[in-house]
């Protein structure tokens, strides 16, 4: 495709960018959160159409108009999470949408399993084409939708971050199957954020800066940080702010909290102005602990004490009148609320701020969040454009200003940078130190072993729901931290 | 109390506030609003089904000389004030993601128990107590089991809609109650004025309270909050079982000042009273651009489609349609109404997508 151009309302998501992709080659599409990679991947699968420029296959100018005339073209696409059928077979799954038919038009089943299984068998699956989704690892459900692409005789297969969700040992795995679909004379367009994977496989890079080309050429005649400085436009230098400030006096004091399952007698202090991190394996605990805190779940002991009251929160609502808020790891489903604007979103904490007597006053609910989108820099077309259609990082920007605006005094921060580009985790680091310098305390959960130690004071470890180790930043290592967590020998 | 600006929603004036507050150059400012008011109400669903109205009141004056007489619309009104003063409660609890299938139970109850204490020689005063307190205490059920226990609101009012017109009938069996005060009929037969009734100046007053109530207070904010997101709403501190709670007591009281009117109105009490109500009601939300999934919707929409569906029942009972007519023509309607403006959507999608830029 070359001269593609897509607006949407207000925002152009695209600018006259081209991208090339060659049979039996894997391409590399690198760019931040926001820089137009996901738009890219709707535009070949026929679920965008471009404002302007053209798209051309084999020689010959193609307009996508539906998904349909995407599989049509033989273009295929993997998403991150995979858009599968649970309560399907494997085969069933597969071959959705162009099963073979029998005579009356029936579905033949025998024909569909046996096809299912040399595919699969072709691929070094190890399971069976009769075996329901939902028995399945993800990593096995990847390999259904790769399958899948097969079947449909893909010319065109795009994987959009195929990794996020899988382990190290099925990555491995994975690399060999889309080295076998290379081979096969595939053209591989592949979507990652992490550098390893892309030296690891592919064979071309295309970098997008803000919806613009910002190079492309051969992996082979570049490096790490080229790519980078295309990426954000810069040179990184050094990731993590420095502390600027000292913390103050004791804010928060948890005493046992404790919950018959997820986790047992967990005690700690916050300090003003400190950031307080929380490392563990994901299952340790951290979020559940962290969530009841928050009022969301009760816990069956412990004392929470807020700025000299203690109180046990039944409800978000009490936490955050005391001036304790939270932000969830999970920003779709229980940080933001997609189908309503920012300022609905920024100023719903805050409705008591921003309303009279219960009548609520627009024009306050605008210069809320007004303020806190600004500090933020955010991106947006507009403060009534949905929280939706906004990209990941810009989003977590909304879910921090929403509870920035009730002016707390403790944030937690559940992984705050999970899944959202450099450049907003550069901002969101940035903007924590500025936190704390005002005397906000933080909580940090994060599973990084860099961010906990480049940005916490102190740094408590948690394993199967207990407090195991506590260390101040001097004494941290990651290997502290992994023993600690993993619970080899005594850390601590 | 109310900040002059907030009923304005001069975009121009707040687009150059939000101007002046940044500092030049540096930050990057973001408009407040996409479209102007204007634009926004000429796409809006309100404007199709306002226009779609003016049709069939055209329509209607020209097919029958007798639409047009004062007296004839006023009486068409009692097509839809008592159903529509349901609906806006109705709206709230869809948009809060939840529904309400028992309302026309609740009538039947409320009203029996009025006749109830008829028997017993009550007075219009304490008639109107009870079926309030009734009423609320309906509500309060349905909201203990959906709010408190998180119990499916459409499992829970089906089996309530069998309870509450059940006790009715246990209470009645198959007579009828009559003999209520005669100063009870004002509510269903009285004037304020010339030909506006009491219960057209009652349905105004409640199409008024819930257009505050859902749009203009904080309390409306979190019901679209909930409708659209309900984890998202808890995490931000919406009580979200005091909300849905309340929304279900407000349901049961609406349909009791509805059980007042109707039987007011109708002189007598049977158990069988506004038996398939709930279907009507839940049409006449949808018709007015509720998602049916929550999240979404107005009160305005429910006002004119309450408006649009009394004037086709009246038109049609006009030209001496039959019942079972009437319904398969309300039926088109509804599905003829919602799915336009979707295929039109559709069409304009692939017209775009095969002429390329």
């Amino acid at each position: 495709m070359s001269g593609v151009t897509k607006i949407f309302p207000g925002v152009k998501a695209l600018s006259d960018v081209s991208l090339e992709l060659y049979a039996g080659q894997v391409t590399a599409l690198v760019g931040e959160n926001g820089a137009g990679k996901s738009t890219v991947v709707k535009i070949l699968t026929g679920i965008h159409q471009p404002d302007a420029g053209t798209l051309v296959l084999d020689e010959q100018a193609r307009t996508l108009a539906t998904p349909h005339d995407a599989a049509d073209a033989g273009i295929t696409a993997i998403h991150q999470e995979t858009v599968l059928f649970d309560e399907l077979s494997v085969a069933e799954n597969i071959y959705i949408g162009h099963a073979p038919r029998g005579r009356l038009g029936l579905v033949d089943w025998e024909q569909l399993y046996r096809l299912s299984d040399e595919l699969l068998q072709r691929m070094g699956a190890s399971f069976d084409a009769r075996v329901k989704l939902r028995d399945l690892g993800i990593a096995n459900k990847h390999l259904v939708a790769i399958a899948r692409a097969l079947s449909i005789d893909a010319r065109v297969v795009v994987m959009d971050e195929p990794t996020a969700a899988l382990s190290h040992k099925e990555i491995e795995e994975l690399y060999l199957l889309v080295e076998r679909l290379r081979d096969d004379g595939k053209a591989i367009l592949f979507i990652s954020h992490k550098f390893d994977e892309i030296f690891r496989i592919a064979d071309r890079y295309t970098v997008f800066r803000d919806g613009e080309m910002a190079g492309s050429g051969l992996i082979s005649e570049t490096d790490p940080d080229a790519l980078v400085a295309m990426m954000v436009g810069r040179s990184v230098e050094s990731v993590f702010p420095p502390q600027t400030s000292s913390p103050g006096e004791v804010i928060m004091r948890v005493k046992g909290y404790s919950h018959p399952t997820e986790f047992d007698d967990i005690s700690f202090e916050l300090r003003r102005g400190e950031i307080l991190g929380f490392y563990g394996l994901v299952g340790a605990g951290r979020s559940e602990c962290m969530q009841s805190l928050f009022g969301i779940t009760r816990p069956s002991t412990g004392v929470l004490e807020i700025d000299g009251v203690t109180l046990t929160p039944s409800s978000p609502a009490d936490a955050i009148a005391r001036g304790l808020v939270y932000v969830p790891e999970d920003r779709g489903r229980q940080g933001a609320i997609t189908a309503l604007g920012i300022v609905d979103n920024v100023a719903l904490p805050s409705l008591r701020k921003t309303s009279s007597r219960g009548f609520v006053q627009v024009a306050e609910e605008f210069a809320l969040a007004r303020e806190y989108t600004q500090r933020l820099e955010l991106r947006a077309a507009s403060l009534d454009q949905h929280v939706g259609e906004l990209s990941g990082g810009n989003q977590q920007k909304v879910v921090i200003a929403k509870w920035l605006a009730t002016r707390p005094l403790v944030i937690i921060l559940d992984e705050p940078t999970k899944g959202i580009d450099i450049g907003s985790k550069a901002a969101v680091h940035a903007f924590m130190r500025e936190l704390t310098a005002q005397g906000l305390a933080v909580i940090m959960v994060s599973s990084e072993i860099p961010e906990i130690l480049g940005m916490s004071d102190r740094i408590i470890v948690m394993r199967e729901g207990r407090r195991v180790a506590e260390f101040t930043r001097e004494q941290a290592s990651p290997e502290h931290l992994v023993r600690a967590a993993a619970g080899i020998g005594e850390a601590a | 109390m109310t900040n002059p600006s907030t009923d304005g929603l001069d975009d121009g004036q707040r687009m150059g506030h939000a101007a002046q507050g940044a500092a030049p150059g540096s930050v990057r400012v973001i408009p407040d609003r996409m479209r102007s008011r204007f634009k926004r109400i000429v796409g809006s669903w309100e404007a199709l089904l306002l226009l779609v109205g003016l049709m069939i009141f055209l329509l209607n004056a020209q097919a029958s000389p007798y639409f047009l007489d004062p007296w004839n619309l006023s009486d068409a009104t009692f097509n839809f004030t008592e159903k529509a003063m349901i609906a806006f409660a109705m709206a709230l609890v869809i948009i809060s993601g939840e529904i309400d299938l028992s309302v026309a139970s609740i009538i039947a109850l409320v009203s029996t128990s009025m006749g109830f204490a008829v028997q017993l020689g009550a007075d219009t005063p304490v008639l109107i107590a009870v079926a309030l307190v009734i009423g609320m205490l309906c509500g309060a059920f349905n909201g203990v089991l959906v709010a408190l226990l998180g119990l499916p609101s459409i499992v829970v009012t089906i089996g309530t809609l069998s309870l509450f017109r059940g006790i009715a009938y246990i209470i009645l069996g198959d007579k009828a109650y009559a003999g209520y005060p005669a100063s009870f009929a004002w509510f269903g037969q009285g004037y304020v004025w010339w030909v506006i009734t009491v219960e057209l100046v009652l349905f105004m007053i409640i199409a008024l309270f819930f257009y505050i109530l859902l749009h203009r207070t904080s309390f409306g904010r979190a019901v679209f909050a909930i409708g659209n997101n309900p984890t998202a709403a808890l995490f931000s501190g919406i009580r979200v079982p005091r909300v849905k709670f309340i929304l279900f007591v407000l349901t049961g009281l609406l349909s009791a000042i509805a059980a007042i009117c109707l039987t007011s109105r109708l002189g007598s009490t049977r158990p069988s009273i506004a038996v398939g109500w709930e279907l009507e009601i839940v049409t006449m939300v949808v018709l007015g651009g509720v998602n049916i999934l929550g999240g979404s919707g107005t009160i305005a929409g429910v006002l004119i489609a309450a408006l649009v569906m009394g004037m086709v029942t009246f038109g049609l009972g006009l030209l001496n349609v039959p019942g079972i007519v009437m319904s398969i023509f309300v039926g088109l309607l509804l599905i003829g109404v919602i799915a336009l403006p979707i295929v039109f959507r559709r069409l304009g999608n692939r017209r775009k997508a095969v002429v390329p830029g």
